[in-house]
């Protein structure tokens, strides 16, 4: 089964990421990953779903039948900007916090936070940049994670190549 | 302040608004200040006082689905409104426009596990259209007329309106003049003319072209259209459960229902056509049987409102989303010949179909005629084995004569409609009954809940003043709600009669357990009262029949009797439903005879 990506344009009503995520467990849509927050305008949300899937389609037309879903995106092929935020916290002392802080330097993290024992990171980056980040640092042993889960959106030429293309 | 209202009388106006004339509920507390209200307008909104919350949902059903009114249903919360899941969850499988009023408790003690308070809109998320929950007066307006615009368009179906009491109560000046504002629903109703071109050149190209009319062919109105299509391009027309009287089954293009109880000569017809036209059926596993194995030689168009129905369990060839009515009409106007236009009167009644004489089908486009002739004489070859006949060893009551007497007397009077219930029962009635108008045929299939046939009855009963419905139960389902019986009685409704189909068992478990589980009957032998005797204690005419020669009487004096009727027709307690597909098999591995 292929991942998809798909970007879902809401209405932000009371609810409605239960709603959405209800339904995908009663159809057994596995979800990877979710992320949704305001969009543009007032009253409208835009989410992110990663969804395990082998029909795509059928996914698309089940949010369609729910209420308060505007627009379904199924972006996977896109060309698109994706980034995922990452919060980590490493075991670093002494000797290893340079080492530690030269690794970050390279990855484009910044170091937001230092105690005895460990150092907190914050990178932000592609999905892969994330996931190599953290296999980078896991030997010095990670102590927490937390990830966002990706937010999508597709690239600006190819959307107005689209509109040309259509007229 | 002469123009505000409380929110229980926005509510009653809101319904009236809706033209809401019955709604079927039972008070209590959370949703008291509403009945309070509702007094104030009892020459306007007629209120049956129900005896479950689950009989004033199947009520509101029958209503809907005997008149293709939005039914309204109403209880107070926790349990009131948790009884109302099993009615809202048949509506969502069978599609029915249904409003279901729930009281909550107050905004102040939400959340906190208050008496009576239970999260029904949490609960019926996955079988709603749409669900509200109204905490504030201003929304009432709104929320209404939204939920009745969900609830009637598109693919009909449930939606419920949750009202915290301290809304009910409080006091406001309402606005009526709020729009619409669902942006994303915008059921498709006519389509390009691309897909119908596709469609007419298959169907008139086909060698063997079948045509299947499910639900959506008569919650659109489109009875005629169909017939009409069949007689002009010839094509035999199969109709599912929920399709049985959309085409007029004495008609020589009608063969009747496929799927896990359809006839032989169907499903094999199914197997071998090269062209299937789905008009408002969704591909339910029951009509299928085993999908990737179902009607492997054709090219199928689907035409649904739903677009998700479409490829989810069979691939559409054409895929045409769309009203069924409206559709046809494009198809029709597409037809070489162009369009010999029908009646296009909106108002006219479907059920004037089958009533007149049959024209000749072969209106210049038909299929070879070898096609049809095969299917008949499929249906021949197997008809001694399909039609239940008089066991020899036995001179009991077999289930078969009740339904040829029902079928000959409801044929002989006219003005009758059937609720059937959900069993062995269920599947006699939709094959051995000549079914010929839409809306004549009433059945929860989706869900197959037992116990929808006495309230659906009922609410029918209501919706339908002029016809007598008949219930078709086994004494199973009738034990469920048959406390409805006291409803009809208070209510002085009339014109229900009851037929139950008594054979001492959850007569279809058995079966299964017969056939598929070496005879092991696991609690399916069931006792009950004397169903005669009981209608009497409620007040009504109450009969039992235990030989052939009685049953035509008893049906007869049931239907001339000025009150309902409860007929104890006591059966062949082991006897089976043929033909069967078994679950999981294809649909052309029918077992004909128990082995």
């Amino acid at each position: 089964m292929k991942n998809h990506t798909l970007v879902v344009t809401l209405r932000d009503k009371p609810g409605v990421l239960n709603r959405t995520v209800s339904m995908f467990r009663r159809r057994g849509y596995n979800i990877a990953s979710l992320t949704v927050g305001h969009a543009e305008r007032i009253g409208i949300s835009r989410m992110t779903l990663v969804v395990e899937s082998e029909d795509v389609e059928q996914v698309a037309k089940q949010l369609y039948r729910l209420v308060d879903v505007l627009n379904v995106d199924d972006v996977t092929d896109a060309p698109t900007v994706e980034r995922e935020m990452l919060l980590l916290r490493v075991e670093a002392n002494g000797s290893r916090r340079a080492e530690l802080a030269a690794l970050a330097q390279v990855f484009d993290c910044k170091i937001v936070d230092v105690d005895h024992t460990t150092m907190m990171l914050e990178m932000t980056g592609t999905p892969s940049k994330v996931d190599n980040f953290i296999d980078i640092v896991r030997p010095f042993g990670i102590a927490e994670m937390m990830r966002t889960g990706r937010i999508t959106m597709v690239r600006g030429l190819s959307l107005k190549k689209e509109l040309h293309a259509a007229g | 302040m002469p123009d505000t209202r409380t929110g229980a009388q926005i509510m009653c106006e809101a319904l009236i608004r809706e033209n809401v004339e019955i709604i079927f509920g039972i008070p209590g507390g959370a949703i008291m200040p509403f009945y309070h209200a509702l007094w104030e307008y009892h020459d306007r909104l007629r209120h049956v006082l129900c005896r479950h919350e689950q009989g004033a949902g199947h009520a509101a059903q029958g209503y809907a689905r005997a008149s293709g009114r939005v039914g309204v249903c109403v209880a107070t919360s926790g349990p009131g409104a948790t009884n109302l899941v099993t009615p809202i969850a048949d509506a969502w499988m069978d599609s029915t426009p249904l409003i279901a009023v729930t009281g909550q408790v107050s905004t102040a003690v939400l959340g906190k596990d208050a008496f009576q308070e239970i999260d029904i809109t949490g609960i019926t998320m996955p079988i709603t259209k749409h669900n509200y929950l109204v905490k504030q007066i201003d929304e009432l307006p709104y929320v209404f007329k939204e939920a009745f615009h969900l609830a009637r368009t598109g693919r009909p179906g449930p939606v419920l309106v949750d009202v915290c009491k301290d809304v009910q109560q409080a006091r406001s000046v309402p606005n009526w003049d709020v729009p619409i504002d669902l942006p994303s629903h915008r059921p498709t109703y006519e389509i390009h003319d691309n897909p119908v071109l596709e469609a007419v050149k298959l169907l008139t190209e086909a060698k063997k072209p079948l045509i299947m009319a499910g639900h959506g062919v008569i919650i659109s109105g489109a009875a005629v259209e169909l017939r009409e299509l069949a007689e002009r391009t010839g094509i035999p027309v199969i109709t599912t459960l929920q399709g049985l009287g959309a085409f007029p089954q004495d008609h020589p293009l009608s063969l009747g229902m496929p799927g896990m109880h359809g006839w032989v000569h169907i499903n094999r017809a199914l197997q071998e056509c090269d062209v299937l036209f789905n008009i408002g059926g969704r591909f339910d596993d029951r009509v299928t049987g085993k999908a990737p194995t179902f009607a492997p030689q054709a090219k199928v168009i689907h035409v649904d409102i739903d677009p998700s129905e479409i490829g989810k369990t069979v691939k559409a060839h054409v895929p045409i989303v769309g009203d069924a009515r409206t559709v046809l009409k494009q198809l029709l106007a597409a037809l070489p010949g162009g369009d010999v236009g029908q009646d296009s009167d909106p108002d006219r009644d479907d059920r004037g179909v089958g009533q007149d004489q049959n024209p000749d089908p072969r209106n210049g486009r038909s299929p070879p005629e070898d096609w049809l002739k095969h299917i008949r004489e499929m249906q021949h070859l197997h008809q001694p084995r399909q039609h239940y006949l008089k066991r020899p060893d036995t001179d009991n009551l077999m289930p078969h004569e009740v339904y040829a007497a029902l079928n000959k007397v409801m044929h002989e009077r006219g003005n009758y409609r059937v609720v059937t219930d959900v069993g062995q029962h269920q599947m006699w009635a939709a094959q051995l009954i000549d079914w010929r108008k839409p809306r004549t045929h009433i059945t929860s299939g989706g869900s197959g809940t037992m116990g929808f046939s006495v309230p659906a009855a009922m609410g029918a009963a209501l919706a339908c003043p002029d016809d007598t419905i008949w219930v078709i139960c086994g004494d199973g389902g009738f034990q469920m709600t048959n406390q409805e019986l006291a409803t009809m009685k208070q209510e002085g409704i009339k014109n229900v009669k009851v037929a139950i189909i008594n054979n001492g068992y959850l007569g279809m478990v058995r079966q299964w357990q017969q056939l598929f589980e070496g005879k092991r009957y696991s609690h399916t032998t069931l006792s009950g009262p004397d169903f005669a005797l009981l209608a009497e204690a409620y007040g009504l005419r109450g009969m039992t029949v235990m030989q052939q020669q009685d049953v035509e009487q008893a049906v007869n004096d049931a239907w001339d009797h000025p009150g309902p009727v409860v007929i104890d027709f006591q059966v062949e307690r082991e006897h089976n439903v043929f033909p069967i597909v078994p679950q999981g098999k294809s649909i052309g591995e029918m077992i004909t005879e128990a082995p």
